[in-house]
């Protein structure tokens, strides 16, 4: 199995080669593209693909990392209720090091605080179940990726009846957030990659409309290099010919509906409502809230933690980054002060983040094109 | 977070109502729920992420993104969240 996975490793190679040579002889003009997820920047920095695309195509980092856009004032809120001494808190580990105004919840367990990270949500309901006489409160954040697990531990924890379970609720959406970047008149977007694996869950259905007002053409894609490559390469060869469609390049996994038992589960949990997006902003029907049968759930009515003044870093231009505005090197701050071990802003944290990327792998200004 | 790790599917069971599987990453066993693949079956690979499975998935494309992830490092920190910290 091994021999044949390293001859695989290596067809790879050269298949992304190919499709880079592909995609370079249909190139007339250079084009801008936004890929929508973070783990995808990193696929990309990683593979140092950045580098070797043709100079002409420009990939601008989106929006799509969750930690990044959950709302400090929320970040606060979940550092207001770690603190309180019946609480077990539980995240996602990268959310751990998001600074919020005045601290993160790793200072925060270091003094003492319950802060535990879990793998998946139903191992919070488990330690709710476990712990009786604690509240476990689980940060439910993410895009619609994550919302099935969120959503079934909320139903899980009714099922069980427990009384001693929540979540504080940060869940955003992919469309309303590309509608967002498509409007604003700094846009520079021309094409997207969409998120794979937010398409495996909710189909692609729902960006048709978008690619059709806008006029962007779009490919469903994957997270390996090659599929990042056919991805690029759909979307440059719709441009060149002004095509605008929807394109699946991540065919073996999305399928056009998406995984309706997953969307089955969200329906019965969440509901649209208005999200802030940090750095960016409110935006409408951006999110999911709990739905009112499931407001007993809801940690940010179990728990008032007050008015909530938030500060942001004066120096972290994380708003612009998000919205492909920005390349984190352009940011004053990029590398020192802020790093990784001392970030300013939540695209410094995590492993789906721009700047963590670029820090990660090395990418200052003199390496970088354009 | 969105990433998502390929798995076989070994065991299927009712655990406090909810349909789980165990799975196998490549040799590390881990526990998830499949709610969300009704049609799934032992022996099926499915993508999983936050201990869900997102989809099912070819046996051959399974092990190749397991040995590409693996390569690049990132199987560990998926599979292990609290080593991250």
């Amino acid at each position: 199995m091994d021999l044949s996975l390293l001859n695989q490793t290596l067809r790879d190679e050269r298949q992304v080669k190919a499709e880079i040579e592909k995609i370079r002889r249909r190139l007339t003009r250079s084009w801008v593209l936004m890929e929508i997820c973070g783990g995808q920047t990193h696929a990309i920095m990683q593979s140092g693909l950045d580098q070797l695309l043709p100079p002409e195509i420009e990939l601008v980092h989106g929006p799509g990392c969750p930690v990044c856009v959950t709302p400090l004032e929320l970040i606060d809120k979940a550092l207001a209720i770690a603190a309180r001494p019946e609480v077990i808190f539980c995240s996602f580990g990268d959310m751990l090091r998001v600074p919020g105004s005045n601290q993160d919840l790793f200072s925060l367990r270091a003094g003492g605080a319950d802060v535990r990270v879990v793998y998946s949500p139903l191992d919070a309901v488990k330690i709710a179940q476990q712990n009786p006489e604690r509240q476990v409160v689980f940060f439910a954040i993410g895009f619609e990726t994550t919302a099935p697990p969120n959503a079934m531990s909320v139903l899980q924890a009714k099922a069980l009846g427990l009384k001693n379970y929540s979540v504080l609720v940060s869940q955003v959406l992919v469309p309303p957030a590309m509608h967002a970047i498509l409007s604003s008149p700094h846009n520079r977007v021309q094409g997207f990659l969409l998120a794979g694996h937010v398409c495996t869950v909710m189909g692609y259905q729902d960006y048709l409309p978008i690619a059709d007002q806008y006029r962007v053409p779009m490919a469903v894609t994957g997270f390996e290099p090659l599929d990042l490559v056919r991805g690029i390469y759909s979307v440059v060869k719709m441009l060149e010919q002004n095509e605008v469609r929807v394109e699946n390049a991540y065919a073996r996994v999305v399928k056009p509906e998406g995984n309706l038992a997953a969307q089955a589960i969200i329906q019965k949990v969440f509901q649209p409502v208005d999200r802030n997006w940090r750095g960016i902003g409110r935006i409408p029907l951006s999110g999911w809230g709990l739905r009112p049968e499931f407001s007993e759930f809801d940690a940010e009515l179990r728990f008032d933690v007050g008015n909530i003044q938030t500060s942001e870093s004066p120096l972290c231009i994380a708003g612009q980054i998000l919205q492909g505005l920005k390349k984190p090197f352009d940011c004053p701050a990029f590398a020192d002060p802020c790093t990784p071990q001392n970030p300013l802003g939540a695209p410094m944290v995590s492993a789906e983040g721009a700047c963590s990327a670029y820090y990660r792998f090395a990418r200052s200004s003199a390496s970088m094109k354009g | 977070m969105c990433l998502g790790i390929p798995g076989k599917i070994v065991e299927l069971y009712q655990q406090a109502g909810l349909r789980m599987a165990k799975i196998d990453f490549g040799g590390v066993l881990r526990e998830a729920c499949v709610e969300t693949l009704p049609e799934a079956k032992v022996g099926d690979y499915a993508i999983i992420h936050a201990g869900f499975a997102l989809n099912l998935l070819d046996e051959q494309e399974a092990l190749e993104t397991l040995q590409l992830l693996r390569d690049a490092g990132v199987l560990d920190e998926e599979l292990n969240p609290s080593s991250q910290t």
